[in-house]
């Protein structure tokens, strides 16, 4: 049957790169490679905990010298954290942005619908995505903000110590584990995704390449979080 | 072959629609899918019932004028168009669920047929390619290195059949875009305009109400041309070029 082409529909709008969907996905890529890399230097400052704690409470105050005198005692770690909040607003500004769009793209669903390409890791991105940001005010709350010790053992004022005496409770283990499952499916998935939308991935070749790293990035990121508190709980790291 | 057909009824843009279970008997698996939906129609006519209304024109897998989610898949369950897929990929006793394709920007105008002139529009956005008139040139003048021939000719096979919008579980129209956005942007001729053309086929997808790109795939593996993900890859980086160019 013939349809007629009409133009333009809807209100008319100069065009701008910066006014794009494309433009949205951009921005959650680079958040999210920040993220990438903040979540890699996490995950090996972790580790500092099993050469005790004084290396642990060590790698914490040096966090807090980084350029020093330039900039005064903290000053390299403030800065740092206000640019992670700039880019966790963007990231999820972004991501709830283009998942409404996308709701409102399909208001009348399938009966039936199959999915070919779509995995647990894929179809996750956005519910495990809130799962991070709900588990990131707790973690926040727990070990930077409140540092409530809800363990055995006394912490004083050492960051080692109460991360040892968390970590001996096996609920807060669990709380771990499961946002750990979280953001290893959100980095397998991110991470691809990422480099397919800053156009990294023209070949097959390099889509391979771009799945294998994030493979790689979600499993070492995963295990190597775990590591800490699994190591406390069976008390193979103690205070 | 006997079959169990639910299909989709809608009188009209307006109207409310649902599905409805139609029995049909004496199917031959050498008819395509849509023989078989005009041997359902054959009978329904000779009862005095309303035919089902669907899309087709060339039959022959290449105008990208019919397309059916066909048990929730686009296309049904072969790579093809839904009039290349013969009744052979089903068996005997099988409940087959025949919707229409599923997006906002692709209003249903009566059962399965669905408006995809928001496709139209895309293209339209795209305007022209600067080109010399009047006589011929001469074919050798503008040399295309082979790579970017093959992978323009690649992405050109896409027929916008619309299976990549439907099969998407945001509707996004990227895979479409990024094959046409591909098409000309890996030939010398496409070159002028290029930075503009993205922005505004973009911007006339994203106006038109298709959702954005989470690089999950079900659209390539929809697509009867097999169109890889890579154009929705090109489309990107075209987009970036286009920001850094002050588009």
């Amino acid at each position: 049957m013939a349809t007629n082409t009409l133009p333009v529909t809807g209100k008319p709008r100069p065009a701008s790169a910066r006014r794009t969907t494309v433009f949205m996905k951009l921005l959650m890529a680079l958040s999210g490679a920040l993220f990438v890399f903040y979540v890699l230097v996490h995950m090996y400052g972790n580790l500092k905990i099993f050469g005790g704690v004084e290396a642990f409470d060590e790698y914490a105050l040096h966090l807090r010298t980084i350029l020093m005198p330039i900039l005064p005692f903290g000053g390299f770690l403030w800065l740092f954290r206000a640019l992670l909040v700039v880019a966790l607003v963007a990231h999820a500004w972004s991501a709830f942005y283009l998942w409404s769009r996308a709701r409102g793209a399909r208001t009348t669903r399938y009966v039936a619908k199959e999915a070919a390409k779509a995995t647990l890791k894929s179809r996750m991105m956005r519910w495990g995505g809130v799962a991070l940001l709900l588990f990131l005010v707790w973690h926040l709350l727990q070990f930077t903000i409140l540092k409530f010790n809800v363990g055995p053992e006394a912490a004083g004022d050492s960051a080692g110590k109460l991360v040892i005496s968390s970590f001996q409770v096996w609920w807060v283990v669990l709380i771990y584990l499961l946002a750990l499952v979280a953001l290893g499916m959100h980095l397998w998935h991110g991470v691809w995704s990422a480099s397919q939308t800053l156009g990294w991935t023209s070949s097959a070749r390099s889509r391979r390449t771009a799945k294998s790293v994030a493979t790689v990035i979600a499993l070492v990121t995963a295990i190597g979080f775990a590591l800490p508190p699994l190591a406390i709980l069976f008390g193979i790291v103690k205070g | 072959m006997n079959l169990t057909l639910k299909i989709w009824r809608q009188a009209g843009p307006k109207a409310t629609g649902e599905m409805v279970t139609y029995p049909v008997s004496g199917i031959s698996e050498d008819m395509s899918f849509l023989e078989m939906l005009d041997v359902l129609n054959e009978q329904l006519n000779a009862r005095g019932e309303e035919p089902i209304a669907f899309d087709s024109d060339c039959r022959e897998g290449i105008c990208g004028m019919c397309g059916l989610m066909i048990s929730g898949k686009a296309h049904g369950p072969e790579v093809t168009t839904t009039c290349q897929l013969h009744m052979r990929s089903f068996s005997d006793g099988d409940e087959i669920t025949i919707e229409p394709w599923r997006a906002d920007a692709f209003p249903v105008i009566k059962d399965l047929v669905v408006d995809r002139s928001s496709f139209d529009r895309i293209i339209q956005a795209g305007g022209f390619i600067s080109a010399n008139t009047g006589s011929a040139p001469e074919a050798h003048s503008v040399p295309v290195p082979k790579p970017k021939a093959d992978r323009s000719f690649m992405a050109a096979a896409c027929i916008g059949c619309g299976a990549c919008v439907a099969a998407c579980p945001n509707a996004s129209g990227m895979l479409f875009l990024g094959a046409k956005i591909t098409h000309l942007g890996e030939l010398p001729q496409g070159q002028p305009e290029r930075d503009a053309r993205v922005v505004n086929m973009l911007t006339q997808h994203d106006d038109e109400g298709f959702g954005g790109c989470t690089n999950i795939g079900e659209c390539s593996s929809a697509c009867p041309k097999e169109i890889p993900l890579d154009v929705i890859n090109q489309l990107n980086k075209d987009l970036r070029h286009a920001l850094a160019h002050g588009e």
